[in-house]
């Protein structure tokens, strides 16, 4: 185990997120008699039945039955437990959105909640399970903090930093295995504090989940064509890394978004409002799922469908690359 | 009146055919909810050719029976239906779950012509069909509304207080179904909350219930007619069940809840449904 690491597994690079997760908390679990596991009849889909086969006293299936989920956990957070939840995103999320609002966020408990399939990870299931809405919501919840983990070795990274992190946390994370952008869990994962993933000076890409490696796919495209790109690996939405986006704006004057998740009101918006409140010019566009329900299909098709792809990011920044800029009065005292 | 030999036999040979589509369907599309597809089939095959008062050529015909599959992970099942009675061409039924296709996991309404709700998300469906039995009283429309439940299901809250409030408005013309076929996803039901007993608890909730063997042409009609004959309360029928019912390697075993099917485990679930129905 690296140093300063809570978690180790072998060949994380190699498992789905949920594969790490429900490893990582099992890991957890054994310094941590508080940790209580909880489900709504989805241990084996969220992994989080990994924990239950190792400490079956501290799980608990609550069938089928998501809204008492939440409640019962903000009730074991009050007797003193510390309650990590899986269930769906779209069950998370969105049904029992007002359980988690006012029964954990609002009171402040230490209930953390890893969503699993969210975005279109379960894409051929239809629109009951696409989840391109969470972000949103939960970021809207105060003292509720959001990270989108961008594969499986940053899971555990959130994993265990959300275990020594106070209150309410909600991780996002997909259903299929993603190809790792991270090869070594040990680069330094805070909460609140975005990766720079590779410097540049012309434009920069902002981005979180699985569209960290369609990110990094494109600006390898994107530097054959002469571009530097800055990318930035976005994954706590909330509280919102402003001093990396200030620099960026500073530096690169030009920004694009890309996220795995309705364009209103997630990753894009919540970047943009530190854009704007700056005052400093700069040319930006989100990319993420129009504000439609998604098709059926398998998630990477859909990611080129909706241009959230590295085909999608080569075309926008082209696109952004093109737009004029007025540059401010105190441009130069900006930088 | 009751279903008679000629009946019982012709469902029989449709459930057989809708059950070796189900099997098609899960090996073409690389996986499926199979276990509760087979389970709820005798169910949909009952209404479907015989009960509902439905035109597949006018699937919005305003005074149809509306049929709500609360449990729309049995999209699969309902699909190889909804293709049969030629809601639309079943040869697209190949390109169930795959990218751009209408059919997902679980069917959506805005695109399979025949489904009248889009379900998947659990504890939805009796909501929609007390509301729309309850829309039918305040219209003075004649249909009758149908629902039908996985039994896992109904550890959802949200089943409950529509129970509650399709009792309150008497809704008599509304039956749902308990697909009781003891298994959720993790394990059997009565090992992760224990729902016994359905009957009882239904009973309090001041719904008629009749309880049968969910496989039982003969008792699954002789239900669903006497629900249409009980007045002032809507009627659940508990249907006990198997999951994965008629391939033995599925029958009974959680683990088929979802699952994909190579060509040799595609053959053998075939056969498997061959041999039982020359049994029958
Ligand atoms: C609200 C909600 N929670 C969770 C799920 C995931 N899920 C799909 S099927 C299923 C188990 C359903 O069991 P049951 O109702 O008994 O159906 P059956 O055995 O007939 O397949 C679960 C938990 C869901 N679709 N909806
Ligand atoms: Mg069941």
């Amino acid at each position: 185990m690296a140093e300063g690491m809570t978690w180790s597994i072998e060949e994380a690079d190699k498992l789905t997120q949920a594969e790490v997760y429900g490893r990582v908390l099992t890991q957890l679990g054994e310094k941590d008699p508080k940790i209580i596991a909880m489900t709504a009849d989805l241990a084996k889909s969220t992994k989080i039945g990994n924990f239950g086969q190792k400490f079956p006293e501290r799980f608990i299936n609550m069938g089928i039955a998501e809204n008492s989920l939440f409640s019962v956990a903000a009730g074991l957070a009050l007797a003193g437990y510390r309650p990590v939840v899986s269930t769906f995103a779209v069950f998370a999320a969105l049904r029992s959105a007002e359980f988690v609002r006012t029964d954990i966020c609002y009171q402040n408990l230490d209930v953390k909640i890893i969503a699993t399939h969210a975005g279109i990870s379960f894409g051929q299931a239809g629109s009951t399970h696409h989840c391109t809405e969470d972000i949103a919501v939960m970021r809207s919840f105060a003292n509720m903090t959001v990270i989108v983990p961008a594969d499986g070795i940053e899971t555990g990274n959130a994993v265990a930093a959300a275990m020594d992190w106070p209150g309410p946390v909600y991780i996002r994370i997909g259903r299929g295995f993603e190809p790792p952008v991270n090869t070594t869990a040990d680069y330094g994962f805070q909460i609140g504090k975005a990766v720079t993933m590779r410097d540049g000076k012309d434009i920069t890409l902002i981005c979180c989940g699985v569209t960290v490696l369609q990110a990094v796919r494109a600006a390898k495209i994107l530097e054959t064509q002469g571009l530097s790109v800055r990318i930035i690996n976005m994954h706590t939405i909330k509280p919102i890394d402003k001093e990396v986006i200030l620099k960026a704006v500073m530096e690169t004057r030009r920004i694009v978004t890309i996220e795995e998740h309705n364009v209103l009101c997630g990753l894009g918006s919540a970047v943009a409002e530190v854009i704007v409140e700056s005052g400093k010019a700069c040319a930006f566009t989100k990319l993420g799922i129009p504000d439609q329900y998604v098709i059926v299909g398998y998630p990477e098709d859909l990611y080129n469908h909706y241009k959230i792809d590295a085909d999608g990011i080569v075309e926008a920044v082209s696109a952004l690359m093109g737009r004029e800029i007025e540059a401010d009065e105190n441009w130069d005292d900006e930088t | 009146m009751p279903l008679t030999q000629e009946d019982i036999k012709r469902l029989q040979e449709k459930a057989k055919d809708i059950r070796k589509t189900i099997v098609d369907i899960t090996f073409t599309a690389g996986g499926g909810h199979i276990g509760g597809s087979l389970s709820q089939t005798d169910i949909l095959v009952a209404l479907y050719y015989k009960y509902l008062n439905i035109d597949p050529k006018k699937p919005r015909w305003e005074d149809r029976d509306r049929m709500i599959l609360s449990k729309g992970h049995g999209g699969l099942g309902w699909a190889a239906i909804l293709g049969e009675k030629g809601y639309f061409d079943k040869t697209l039924l190949k390109n169930f779950n795959k990218t751009g296709s209408p059919f997902g996991m679980h069917l959506d309404m805005l695109k399979v012509p025949g489904c009248d709700a889009s379900t998947g998300s659990l504890g939805h469906g009796l909501g929609i069909a007390v509301g729309l039995a309850l829309g039918a009283k305040m219209a003075g429309k004649k249909y009758r509304t149908y629902c039908v439940m996985g039994d896992g299901e109904l550890c959802e809250g949200s089943v409950w207080e529509a129970a509650i409030i399709g009792a309150f408005h008497k809704l008599d013309n509304l039956t749902a179904f308990v697909d009781r076929n003891n298994l959720m996803i993790d394990g059997p039901t009565e090992e992760i909350t224990q729902l016994d007993n359905l009957n009882d608890k239904f009973a309090s909730f001041g719904w008629e219930v009749l309880r049968i063997d969910g496989h039982d042409f003969t008792a699954i009609g002789g239900a669903i007619e006497k629900a249409q004959t009980i007045k002032a309360k809507p009627t659940m029928i508990i249907c006990d069940t198997v999951k994965g019912k008629c391939v033995d390697y599925m029958e009974n075993d959680y683990k088929w809840h979802y699952g994909g099917l190579d060509s040799d485990m595609r053959d053998k679930a075939l056969a498997c449904i061959d041999n039982y129905y020359a049994k029958a």
